[in-house]
């Protein structure tokens, strides 16, 4: 049996800690390249090492897959991921709430910031059409959707939040490359500091590389990434509004 | 292999295709851009830039400050030439660093300045003849001649890094590197200037990075003794500058297509379909192979109800590269699936749709676009599908395959899934070589009958488009579905028309034949 204080990777026998890895070198294969390579798994504490595959990647690179066993282990129960912990609801859940209980519309301004010209993920989320078999938030009755669409500069999102009055701004980041996403939504998140407009904000962003705690190093809410379903996003508004009617 | 389809159907959609470019064609005839005037200051040698501002965008906001943009660049360089006994590059310097005036220099008369144009245009269009010659014989003069041609990508954002691995890529086994631009480049109404080394998500294209790629593929190509292409970019608002550079710098394919530019990046069409037409002129001429971006239209929707759209577009493509001069063999048209793996029959499909591209344009070097939309991060069954895809690449006998990558869903390409690409693709152009003239397709099963289908499809949407034009259709989203106005969109302040002193020579057929006999 798995202890969870004692978790270790399976590749056939329990606790045998079987990891494959793949990398290149910028060196030639030779001799002395395999040796290497098998030095970098050895210092990420690969025990038991076996190079079962190695190419000459022309030009001066070479290509290596090595097996190896880790005596390390985890202990799950030490384990806590910032998650955003709130109740699931569906469609008619979450008008009903905000219909009746909270009695409100939801002002939604949403984009795709900066350069990234990617609308896809966003469209998911925000478009009738949905996602996952389910309908965006356009089609929920209580919410109102500004759907700015793709590189839209964060200027631009600021004016279009106070214009609209928004409760929630959604921006999506799809390119990630030198963290220009990270920088994106920083900025964005100084200018709404700047004009006083973070506080009474849901400020909320998504993409493939995005989750809650990288959004919540950028002073976002929340994050949303993979295989996110409009539905997951607007129980997080609803929950969020009646948290801070609470508070 | 051959799908049965009616000749009779493919003409009728031809000649819908010609009628609608035509359209465009004569709507734009008598107009030119910023970018179609900057090129022109290119290929005629001005190169260089002021802090960062280069100088041929200096020149044209000269003027453009004094209300004679309608006159074109090369007649106030003409005049400029006629008045100074500075040259076309002394010209720019003088321009660019904010001491010279071209507008306040003194007139003169029209017939000085044709003369002095074509004089510089002739020398041009006969040096970069003679390039092209001399670039055609190198590539003739290597050992190893295969099809068809793998294409990989490199998008590092730093040109020594993708010069390190196109080099290695083409060791592996590639024939075609094409350098991913930073993103958003195509926004922008300039071309940077110089060697670079901080792009996002690719490398910027600039008239250095050029020169320097261009000189490791021929390195490599002597060293494998195969000849390495060379492929950029140029759709976006610089299409015809940076058409240009790359007939300067010797690159061999160009990614050219306004209508991803309209309906991606939301460029004017006016604008960017003036561009596409000079620069796919200028790359005709000098022999340079376009590919098309008919893959990025079944990106966003359904891939499989709206494949028709991809074949509407193509025949458009073809006829507004005819139009522009080009051969069907220059034209290299885009092709993708895109197809949902989850879909019964989606390998049939998938073969079915490549073979009809093939028959329906037998000439073009087709570019071939494998799967990224339904490639997640498993890495491992995202090598299953780019396997099955370079299948039907040799299956149905394409002649570019941009090779699909295990990571697609992850990041641009690492050194080693290059590699990993390359050694599926040229397993299956040997392993797969001759499937094509043993097998066949049954006679009205399914594949005859999705064949049929998207070609009628087809033909019903280009009668449609054929009614209301280009601009309309894509007024009314007949194109993924994305809406786009004829005045909207980025760069409609730069489309100017010509006035009776406008001069581009490059246009005139008979300085064109001089040019090119000389060069022999
Ligand atoms: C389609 C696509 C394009 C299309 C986009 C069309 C469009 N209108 O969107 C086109 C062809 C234009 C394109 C262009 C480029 N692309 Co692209 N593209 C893709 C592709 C194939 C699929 C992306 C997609 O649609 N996924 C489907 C959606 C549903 O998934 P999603 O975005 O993850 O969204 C879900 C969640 O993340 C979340 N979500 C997303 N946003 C938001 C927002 C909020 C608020 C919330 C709550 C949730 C949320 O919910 C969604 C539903 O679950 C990927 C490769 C891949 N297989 O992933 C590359 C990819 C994303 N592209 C990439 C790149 C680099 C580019 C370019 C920059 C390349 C270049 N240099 O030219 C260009 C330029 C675009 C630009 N200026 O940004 C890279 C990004 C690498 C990186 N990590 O930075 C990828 C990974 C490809 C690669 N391997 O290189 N691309």
């Amino acid at each position: 049996m798995t202890s969870i204080e004692e978790v270790r990777p399976y590749g056939d026998r329990l606790n045998d800690g079987a990891i494959q890895i793949s990398f290149s070198l910028p060196i030639p294969l030779s001799a002395q390249s395999k040796e290497a390579a098998k030095q970098v798994a050895g210092k990420l504490g690969l025990e038991h090492l076996r190079l079962i595959y190695a190419q000459d990647l022309g030009n001066s690179f070479s290509f290596y897959i090595i097996y190896g066993r880790t005596s390390g282990s985890i202990n799950l129960s030490s384990i806590h991921i910032p998650t955003v912990d709130i109740p699931q609801m569906d469609f008619w859940q979450i008008n009903d709430l905000l219909a009746h209980e909270l009695k409100k519309t939801v002002t939604v301004v949403g984009a795709t910031m900066g350069a990234d010209a990617h609308t896809v993920g966003l469209d998911a989320i925000l478009s009738a059409k949905g996602f996952g078999g389910e309908s965006g938030l356009e089609r929920y009755p209580q919410f109102k959707i500004y759907n700015l669409g793709a590189q839209v500069p964060a200027e631009e999102v600021l004016r279009e939040i106070i214009e609209q009055k928004a409760d929630v701004a959604l921006i999506s980041q799809v390119v990630t490359q030198r963290q220009s996403h990270l920088q994106n939504l920083s900025y964005l998140e100084d200018l709404l500091e700047g004009e006083e407009l973070r506080q009474d904000l849901i400020l909320i962003c998504g993409g493939p590389y995005i989750d809650t705690e990288v959004a919540l190093e950028v002073g976002f809410d929340a994050g949303f990434g993979p295989g996110t379903t409009p539905s997951q996003v607007a129980s997080f508004v609803v929950n969020e509004l009646l948290r801070r009617r609470r508070a | 292999m051959k799908l049965a389809i009616s000749s009779e159907q493919v003409q009728h959609c031809r000649a819908m295709a010609l009628a609608i470019a035509h359209e465009v064609q004569m709507e734009i005839s008598r107009m030119s851009t910023i970018s179609v005037e900057r090129s022109l200051l290119r290929l005629l040698g001005m190169e260089g830039a002021t802090a960062g501002i280069p100088w041929v965008n200096v020149f044209l906001e000269q003027i453009q400050e004094h209300n004679v943009l309608e006159d074109g660049a090369l007649y106030w360089l003409g005049n400029t030439l006629c008045a100074t006994d500075l040259s076309i590059s002394q010209i720019g310097q003088e321009v660019g660093e904010g001491r010279l005036d071209v507008v306040k220099t003194v007139r003169h008369p029209l017939k000085d300045i044709q003369a002095s144009i074509a004089a510089v245009t002739m020398e041009s269009l006969r040096r970069i003849f003679l390039l092209r010659a001399q670039r055609r014989q190198f590539r003739n003069g290597l050992p190893i001649h295969v099809s068809p041609l793998l294409y990989v990508i490199v998008a590092s954002g730093n040109i020594h890094d993708d010069i390190a691995q196109a080099k290695a890529a083409a060791e592996q086994g590639a024939d075609v590197i094409a350098v991913i631009r930073s993103t958003a480049q195509s926004l922008l109404d300039f071309v940077p200037e110089g060697v670079t080394t901080e792009g996002f998500g690719g490398t910027y294209a600039t008239q250095a990075n050029y020169r320097l790629m261009r000189a490791a593929l021929d390195e490599v190509s002597r060293k494998t003794g195969r000849y390495i292409h060379q492929v950029n970019y140029c759709s976006g608002l610089c299409m015809a500058e940076i058409a240009a550079l790359a007939i300067l710098e010797g690159l061999d394919l160009m990614v050219n297509d306004a209508l991803y530019g309209i309906l991606f990046r939301d460029l004017n069409m006016v604008r960017t379909m003036i561009d596409q037409h000079f620069s796919r002129y200028l790359l005709g001429l000098f022999d340079l192979i376009i590919v098309t971006g008919e893959d990025n239209l079944i990106k966003t929707v359904d891939a499989f109800q709206e494949y028709y759209i991809v074949l509407t577009s193509q025949f458009i493509n073809e006829q507004l590269a005819k139009q522009a001069g080009m051969e069907e063999k220059q034209i290299g048209l885009g092709h993708a699936a895109e197809l949902d793996p989850s879909l019964p029959d989606s390998f049939l499909w998938e073969l079915v749709q490549a073979q009809l591209v093939r028959q329906i344009f037998p000439h073009s070097p087709v570019k071939f676009m494998p799967p990224t939309r339904y490639i997640s991060g498993n890495i491992f069954f995202a090598h299953v599908l780019d396997t099955l895809f370079n299948l039907v690449a040799i299956w149905t006998g394409q002649e570019i395959i941009l090779l699909g990558m295990p990571t697609e869903g992850i990041h641009t390409p690492y050194v080693q899934d290059r590699y990993l690409s390359l050694e599926s693709a040229m397993h299956l152009r040997s392993a797969a070589c001759s499937l094509r003239k043993e097998l066949n397709f049954r006679q009205n099963g399914k594949s005859k009958a999705r064949a049929q289908g998207i070609l009628d499809q087809t033909e019903s949407t280009l009668s449609e488009i054929e009614q209301i034009g280009l601009w309309t259709a894509l007024n009314r989203g007949m194109f993924s579905q994305i809406k786009r106005s004829r005045k909207g969109g980025r760069g409609y302040e730069g489309v100017f028309p010509i006035s009776q002193f406008y001069l581009n020579p490059f246009l005139d057929q008979e300085l064109v034949k001089r040019a090119r006999k000389i060069a022999r």
